[in-house]
């Protein structure tokens, strides 16, 4: 017993000793997170950007008058969903359940698909109403220049996974893929979402 | 870890799928009640903090990760968070009161 335990804090203890892999991950893998580490900082940026010139204008127009908070609402559910079935995705590659995981991918496109769709909706009638990225009809030019500029960033990141997740479908129907390339594509779509989490919360709820 | 045996079967994805939603919905019913101004906002943004656990522990598997990835990955988040509002905020405040 007493030397199991301290074979075990050795081998703790050589974790970062070199010759091994310390988080237990491959590297591709441990190059998404890191990169998702850093695309949160972008993002976390514009939101923190948003915030300050909120608070330091002190006034802000009344979102539920100018966006449809149902619409809004929807294209939360679809990402959610979407997200939901990447997830479904990457668990039947990884046990090998094959006959899941095209039908599971195609799905999570269709659910980004229709997220772009209604965000098209969404700017086509805000700029119908007049906004523009330096000015709109509520007065205060930051509002737009903010809105757009976030969403505009979240729904590049979109259209991004969903080419990637159809490149990811394509390469899985030829087997020329590992299951760990459907769970890094599924990390950045579940980022996708994350990010979404808080664009929702911050610029349209509060 | 064998196959099957592992605890993140289908299910798990399932539930989860269900309380981010029920979280929206309640998320959305706090505006639509118009709770009052400050609990709006505390109940928000606990509510997205919640969502936000919920996807990076079980969809985006970080509860099954090995421990050191997970700090790797979320103490950034906290130190981000603490720069973010401990120097933004001060500032955000000081313009809006010189106006």
């Amino acid at each position: 017993m007493a030397h199991d335990a301290i074979d075990q804090e050795q081998v703790l203890a050589s974790d970062w000793g070199g010759g091994r892999s310390p988080f237990d991950v491959g590297w591709p893998k441990l190059m998404m997170w890191l990169f998702l580490v850093s695309d949160t900082l972008t993002f976390a940026g514009l939101l923190a950007g948003y915030g300050v010139v909120r608070i330091s204008l002190g006034r802000w127009p009344v979102r539920a008058e100018i966006f449809n908070l149902y619409l809004v609402g929807a294209m939360t559910f679809i990402l959610i969903c979407s997200s939901a079935t990447m997830a479904v995705a990457v668990s039947a590659a990884k046990r090998g359940d094959d006959r899941r995981v095209i039908p599971y991918l195609l799905l999570t496109v269709l659910g980004g698909v229709l997220f772009l769709l209604g965000q098209a909706y969404e700017w086509t009638h805000f700029i119908g109403e007049g906004a523009r990225l330096f000015g709109n009809p509520w007065g205060i030019p930051q509002f737009s220049a903010t809105f757009f500029i976030t969403t505009g960033f979240h729904g590049g990141h979109v259209s991004v996974g969903v080419l990637y997740l159809l490149a990811t479908a394509l390469r899985w129907s030829r087997r020329s893929i590992q299951p760990e390339s459907v769970e890094i594509a599924g990390l950045y779509w579940h980022f996708v979402d994350l990010v979404w989490v808080f664009i929702f919360t911050l610029l349209y709820l509060i | 870890m064998a196959e099957g045996t592992h605890q993140d079967g289908y299910r798990i994805y399932g539930v989860v799928w269900f309380w981010l939603l029920v979280i929206t919905l309640l998320e959305l019913g706090a505006v639509l009640v118009h709770l009052p101004h400050t609990l709006l906002v505390i109940s928000l943004l606990t509510m997205a903090l919640m969502k936000a656990g919920l996807i990076i522990a079980y969809f985006m598997h970080l509860r099954y990760e090995k421990l050191s990835l997970a700090y790797a990955v979320v103490t950034p988040m906290f130190f981000l968070a603490i720069v973010l509002f401990a120097f933004l905020g001060p500032d955000a405040l000081s313009v809006l009161h010189r106006r």
